[in-house]
């Protein structure tokens, strides 16, 4: 049993297919949906985490990559950008989940860990620079 | 003890020894303040943070035929014009045009005088506009042009007040969530915001402006500029600790430099929801250590300032005077201090991690004889007070 999260794209006539039900119901996944969103272009994202054995998560991710979805393991929904980012630390009390964290006590420097975050979004009008986006 | 021209001739050879504020207090503990005055001649003191109080003037040179500017606006951001003909100064705190501002509350102040400024600084093209009534010898009413700063005759950055020494420590005792220019600060308590780079500080490290004064020479975002005046609301007169600490803001310092030779990464326009848009700035301010005295107040640590935490959904609006309590910086670097009973998580608008880059940096081009350091030519006020605006109406009872 493990749990992953990724990221979902598909495309305006994938936006309708209950691609999650199938995930459930025929590989028996437990599902945690972070976000998701249909865009103004009526392009589908999707961040979710998965959990199951390996196998059934890797049948699982090729028959939605099948159906044609863009699955990204690597990219989450949420970007932080270093050079971007001045390492105040006001983000700090508004990431409930300490994914945005302090690495070097002596020198105050900011972090992400992405595999941490849960995409509530509190840090992107809690910082002063744009440094964290959201993908979609 | 040393003079100016002493450490100079030093900077100029290349042997200059120089140290930060954050390292110097270890140095001395481990030396003894008579062995280590002898053998620094430099401590470099940085800070990286929001300064509203900061702004450039800029000259665009005379188009064909030539406007005397009136009214002109950068990427739409309404800049002051008046003064002379293409002379233009643009505030860091000023909004674009046509932001909504606070209507749909909180607003989220995406752009304005600080990110024109940064843009600026990166070398990136800005749109001026620019209109005027015209006279015999200043024919044009309009223009729009695309420039970037290399078209700019001249761009010097002019901050009435940087450097704040010491700064008060912002929460929100309500019910409800506040935006103010130290972040979203949540109901009850929950978080606090401090705004200083503490010991690393310039004007923390010399408290009684021993060295730091009109003249001084200063790294102005990478640039070299100098303290052109006290800055605004500065006051010497404040209550301090017994190693010069003041116990509120107190000294302030007005810095200038050429935007030209400034780096963008220590130039970020800031954007804070519910409040407005800002400029960040990197600073750095060497100290000449002159005698066994100066260096003492360089060893200031962060568990020796204390801050005042303030309310800011009432007592800071009302001047009501009320202090929750007072933190050291010692306490709120370790994330969460506890006040009346009551843990509170930490956020801070200062950049400790820019702050020791800068320092850094300053260090570096002081050792490799790249940075002279200049004599004040006049001393800060030292016991001076501020004045509150006092409301008081006119002649026969109108405000006028």
């Amino acid at each position: 049993m493990k749990t992953q999260k990724f990221l979902l794209s598909f495309n305006k006539q994938l936006a309708e297919k209950p691609i999650v039900y199938h995930l459930v119901k025929e590989y028996d996944l437990v599902i945690n949906i972070f976000r998701a969103r249909i865009t103004a272009d009526e392009e589908g994202f999707m961040v979710l985490e998965v959990s199951g054995t390996d196998e059934h998560i890797s049948q699982g991710i090729d028959f939605i990559r099948n159906n044609g979805v863009t699955v990204n393991a690597a990219e989450k929904g949420l970007r932080w950008d270093r050079e971007v980012c001045t390492h105040c630390g006001n983000c700090l009390p508004h990431c409930p989940v300490d994914a945005l964290y302090i690495v070097n006590a002596a020198t105050r420097e900011i972090a992400f860990d992405s595999d941490k975050c849960v995409e509530c979004l509190n840090c992107i009008p809690n910082c002063p620079y744009g440094a964290v986006t959201s993908v979609f | 003890m040393k003079t100016y021209a002493e450490i100079n001739e030093k900077i100029a050879s290349g042997s200059a020894v120089v140290l930060n504020a954050e390292e110097v207090s270890d140095y001395v503990d481990r030396k003894g303040l008579s062995a280590t005055a002898e053998e620094i001649d430099v401590v470099t003191t940085a800070t990286f943070g929001p300064m509203c109080s900061s702004g450039c003037f800029l000259n665009f040179g005379h188009s064909i035929p030539k406007i005397r500017i009136t009214e002109a606006w950068i990427d739409d951001v309404l800049t002051y014009s008046g003064i002379a003909a293409v002379d233009l100064f643009m505030g860091a705190s000023q909004l674009q045009n046509n932001d909504s501002a606070n209507m749909y509350y909180p607003g989220e102040f995406r752009f304005g005088g600080g990110h024109v400024i940064e843009k600026l600084v990166a070398r990136k093209e800005l749109q001026l506009c620019a209109l005027s009534y015209g006279t015999d010898e200043y024919p044009r009413r309009e223009l729009r042009t695309m420039f970037t700063i290399d078209d700019l005759n001249q761009a010097v950055m002019v901050n009435p007040r940087n450097c704040y020494q010491n700064y008060n420590v912002a929460t929100n005792t309500s019910d409800r969530p506040i935006y103010t220019y130290m972040g979203l600060l949540k109901p009850r308590m929950q978080n606090l915001t401090y705004s200083s780079a503490g010991q690393l500080s310039p004007l923390l490290n010399d408290p009684y402006y021993d060295t730091i004064g009109v003249g001084s020479a200063v790294w102005l975002a990478g640039a070299r500029g100098h303290v052109y005046s006290e800055g605004t609301q500065h006051t010497g007169s404040v209550e301090r600790t017994e190693n010069g600490v003041p116990a509120e803001g107190a000294g302030t310092l007005a810095l200038t430099a050429d935007m030209k030779q400034m780096r963008p990464e220590f130039v970020r326009g800031v954007s804070l929801k519910g409040y407005g848009v800002s400029l960040s700035l990197g600073v750095g301010v060497p100290i000449p250590i002159l005698n066994e005295q100066i260096l003492q107040y360089t060893t200031v640590r962060d568990d020796e300032i204390k801050a005042e935490l303030i309310d800011y959904s009432y007592d800071y609006p009302m001047k009501s005077g009320k202090v929750i309590a007072h933190l050291t910086y010692g306490q709120m670097k370790r994330d969460e201090v506890e006040v009346n009973g009551k843990k509170i998580e930490v956020s801070s608008m200062s950049s400790y991690s820019k702050a020791l880059h800068i320092a850094e940096l300053l260090k570096a081009e002081i050792q490799n004889g790249d940075f002279l350091l200049s004599e004040p030519m006049q001393k800060l006020p030292q016991n001076n007070k501020s004045k509150s605006m006092v409301l008081r109406e006119g002649e026969g009872g109108a405000v006028k």
